[in-house]
């Protein structure tokens, strides 16, 4: 990535290749800044609400401008959801009791004692505002103790609890379904220490992601995640949603990065599993339990990561080539010349490429179309030696005619055009209207053979054109971390249909499952994949899963509704 | 007319979107390990140079040329890959080279090579001086157009739009010229792979001072670097008291 700071690849804002510098004030402008992709767009299409479980991969979108107040609750576009009877409901008394746990006025949002429906709104609405609850109280403890106590009181009360990081989750996991408590971590944001030696981050579960890599960075390291939410997303969240994100290749997944962690069981008790030893193999791994339990368990209060050595040395790759089959070869022979110095491996459909330069209007790097295209980024320690490995690499791949064509970035403008090109699809990919969704794990032989049938349905079924406005489907795109075996289908739609929903669902799951992928990569259950777990895990698996959901969480008070 | 025979001088500077540090001592900017790549103006005049013998202009040859140490030949190589047909490199690793002096190179670069078009960018984003062309056309005697956003050309004539405060100026001058290129004069294109390969086999002369008669004679003497004082950092207060008493505590209110 982008050498110091890659600035989250995310979303570099759409723009013409290689034009940062046309910008007024020339001489160093500070990096291109990624994250304009919130600017409100006018002509946004009016979306409906769909319970459909596609959701947005993770590149920085631009939300629909649509006020909060709009997005329908929860409860009503789910109808078949019930709030559970046997759940209490908050009482001045409760609030009483949070209040003095807490100690401060800040740390409290009270919607029983009086009004705040307008403070509440953004706890009870997330991110792609297609999910709404009806909580009445927000409740952010600074310290684990505090935590504690107020589970315990949740737990004897049969009070339901909704834990919240920084509110960026996309599969409706952050937000409560009726009237949860939600406990907000956002106060808990003290880093404890950093080894310069080992690189080992001890730090509060509410720690922006952004600001502990910054803290890391300053001492030469990376944060091993990298993610278009990067800015809001809180580390805890993070691990209670073993996010993926851009830099899963290089560095491995959450499973393997954190070396500990410190949380609280509804019951109260705190568990102390801090560990910063790299090895330690005395019972089971518990703390595995809490990394991608979405808050179904306990709430994660510290982490202790281990991180990498930030590479000073980053260059960038785009190629075309002629089919699937090209690519994957191009993956093979990029393996075996950079291993250890790739760090990405991007697909990119034509089709993508073709809807990200019509929805940006930026300018593509090759001249002329190619089926399809890669992105390659190496992250080493010495410009000099990758770069002489890459140009080896780049001279095989285009001598066997394995590539068809591409460029290198030559600056750091480059590298950010050629990084958008990918992580601007997913915007490009609403700019129509809309969007459904899957971000999927499939088997890399049959990855893109999914794409192609998808394409095939919507053309014999008639719902798609990309000219007659009065076609629901604008086009259908496939791209995603190759490195990874993660796929993201994209339809983009220029209105949400019943339709086009049937078309997809539940055919794409019962696809993935013919080939055993999985239905969530990188996203997770929450609420919107909750009814699809079976297409990707047995019912012996599933029952395990509820069987220690219920030793740990025997009032199913964390996160009901959700997950499993 | 004969044929046009093009100079682009390109040099080799810390890549724009790197925040650059002072170094310890506060008599340069660090570059160790910094990431470095062509200045971007030299970017539109490769570019520019190209544009010419695409637009089927009787381009007889492109020359890149830079003077600098021996990593500049990465630039040139670039400058090669984007479509220049050579390239010539005096490699100088310690002084730091100033506008006067490299002028005074190119003049005899541009004699000896029969250049009649030197395009150059407006300012390299190092020192930022902007002044290299203007003394090189100075010395060679030719007409000059800085800050070019448009370049025409017809036979001997060339024409250049350059943007000057609150609208455009246009300017005609015949060969030979000097013309200084202008961020909006055009979007300088990636270097393809097929092109890389190929730029490997294009010459690449190497030549030292000496070969242009040694010293350049450094007139400036550079006392001291700063870094523009560190802005101070905000602070948060816990409620509107907080706020209030801040603001009161600072005159505010
Ligand atoms: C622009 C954008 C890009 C994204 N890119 C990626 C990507 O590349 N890869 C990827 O995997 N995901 C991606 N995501 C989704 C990703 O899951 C989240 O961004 C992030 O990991 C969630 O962190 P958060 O702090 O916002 O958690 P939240 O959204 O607040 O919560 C997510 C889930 O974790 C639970 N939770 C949060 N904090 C705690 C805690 N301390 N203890 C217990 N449970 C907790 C919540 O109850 C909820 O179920 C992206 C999202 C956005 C908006």
């Amino acid at each position: 990535m982008p050498p110091l700071h890659r600035l989250a690849p995310p979303l570099r804002c759409l723009r013409l290749a290689n034009s940062t510098f046309q910008r007024s004030a020339f001489p160093r402008p500070t990096p291109p800044a990624f994250f304009r992709a919130h600017q409100p767009r006018g002509q946004h299409t009016e979306a409906a609400p769909t319970t459909s479980a596609s959701s947005v991969d993770h590149s920085p979108q631009s939300q629909p401008d649509r006020p909060q107040s709009k997005i329908t609750y929860t409860a009503d576009s789910y109808p078949n959801l019930k709030r559970d009877s046997r759940f209490k409901e908050v009482t001045a008394d409760d609030v009483a009791f949070f209040r003095e746990v807490l100690g401060s006025d800040n740390a409290i949002i009270d919607g029983v004692t009086k009004d705040a429906s307008d403070d509440l709104e953004a706890f009870n609405s997330d991110w792609m505002k297609k999910y709404r609850g009806q909580c009445k109280v927000v409740l952010k403890p600074d310290t684990t103790e505090q935590v504690s106590r107020i589970l315990k009181y949740c737990n004897e009360n049969l009070l339901p609890v909704n834990p919240q990081g920084g509110n960026t989750g996309l599969v409706g996991g952050s937000v409560p379904v009726f009237d949860e408590v939600v406990l907000n971590l956002s106060r808990m944001n003290s880093i404890h220490s950093f080894d310069e030696v080992s690189g080992i981050l001890v730090a509060d579960a509410g720690v922006i992601l952004q600001a502990a890599d910054d803290h890391v960075a300053e001492k030469g390291y990376i944060f091993p995640l990298d993610l278009g939410a990067k800015g809001s997303c809180q580390i805890g969240g993070n691990v209670a949603t073993n996010a993926g994100g851009l830099r899963l290749l290089r560095y491995g997944s959450m499973h393997g990065n954190i070396l500990g962690l410190e949380a609280v069981l509804p019951d109260g008790t705190i568990v102390d599993d801090l560990c910063t030893l790299r090895k330690n193999n005395t019972g089971y791994d518990l703390k595995q339990l809490f990394i991608g339990g979405e808050g179904s368990i306990g709430i994660i209060t510290k982490i202790s990561i281990l991180c990498p050595q930030r590479s000073p040395a980053v260059n960038v790759a785009y190629f075309g080539l002629s089919s699937y089959a090209k690519v994957q070869q191009a993956f093979r022979e990029a393996k075996i010349q950079l291993s250890e110095i790739l760090s990405a491996f991007e697909l990119m459909d034509s089709q993508s490429q073709a809807l990200y330069a019509r929805a940006s209007g930026a300018r593509l790097p090759l001249e002329s179309p190619h089926p399809f295209y890669c992105l390659i980024e190496t992250s080493g320690s010495n410009t000099d030696h990758d770069s002489e490995k890459l140009t080896t690499f780049l001279e095989h791949v285009m001598g066997e005619e394995i590539v068809a064509d591409g460029v290198v970035a030559d600056n750091e403008s480059q590298l950010q055009s050629l990084w958008a090109c990918r992580e601007g699809i997913s915007e490009a990919s609403q700019h129509f209207g809309g969007v459904y969704k899957y971000d999927l794990s499939i088997p890399l032989p049959d990855l893109y053979s999914l794409v192609e049938e998808c394409r095939e349905r919507f053309q014999s079924n008639g719902l798609m054109s990309d000219t007659d406005e009065s076609k629901p489907v604008f086009d259908v795109v496939g791209y995603g971390h190759m490195g990874d075996s993660n796929l993201h289908l994209n339809v983009a739609v220029r209105r949400y249909e019943k339709e086009v929903e049937k078309a997809l669902e539940p055919w794409v799951y019962e696809w993935v499952a013919q080939r055993k992928g999985s239905i969530s990569a990188e996203h997770g259950l929450g609420l919107a994949k909750k009814e699809f777990i079976q297409y990707s895990r047995s019912e012996t698996m599933v029952g395990l899963m509820k069987q220690l959901k219920k030793v740990y969480d025997p009032n199913g008070i964390m996160n009901p509704y959700k997950y499993i | 007319m004969s044929g046009l025979r093009i100079l682009v001088p390109v040099k080799r500077v810390i890549d724009y979107a790197v925040k650059p540090r002072v170094n310890k001592a506060q008599t340069a900017v660090e570059t160790q390990g910094v990431k470095h790549s062509m200045n971007p103006f030299d970017e539109l005049s490769i570019e520019e140079a190209v544009r010419l013998r695409e637009r089927k202009h009787p381009v007889e040859d492109i020359l890149a040329f830079s003077a600098g140490p021996a990593k500049s030949q990465d630039i040139l190589r670039t400058a090669m890959a984007m479509g220049a047909d050579r390239a010539l490199h005096v490699v100088e690793e310690k002084t730091d080279l100033e506008p006067l002096g490299v002028a005074k190179l190119l003049k005899q670069v541009v004699e000896q090579e029969k250049r009649n078009l030197v395009i150059l960018g407006k300012q390299s984003i190092d020192d930022d001086a902007a002044q290299t062309g203007q003394m090189l056309a100075g010395l060679l005697g030719w007409s000059q157009a800085t800050q070019a956003s448009k370049v025409e050309l017809e036979g001997e004539m060339v024409t250049v739009t350059k943007e000057v405060d609150g609208g455009v100026e246009t300017v005609r001058a015949k060969l030979p010229m000097v013309i200084t290129t202008d961020l909006r004069l055009n979007e300088p294109r990636y270097a393809s792979l097929p092109n890389i390969m190929k730029a490997k086999k294009k010459p690449l002369e190497k030549k030292t001072l000496a070969d242009y008669g040694g010293e350049l004679g450094k007139r400036l003497k550079t006392l001291k670097v700063m870094e523009p004082p560190a802005r101070q950092g905000g602070g948060k207060v816990e409620d509107v008291d907080g706020l209030i008493g801040k603001l009161k505590e600072l005159g505010a209110l």
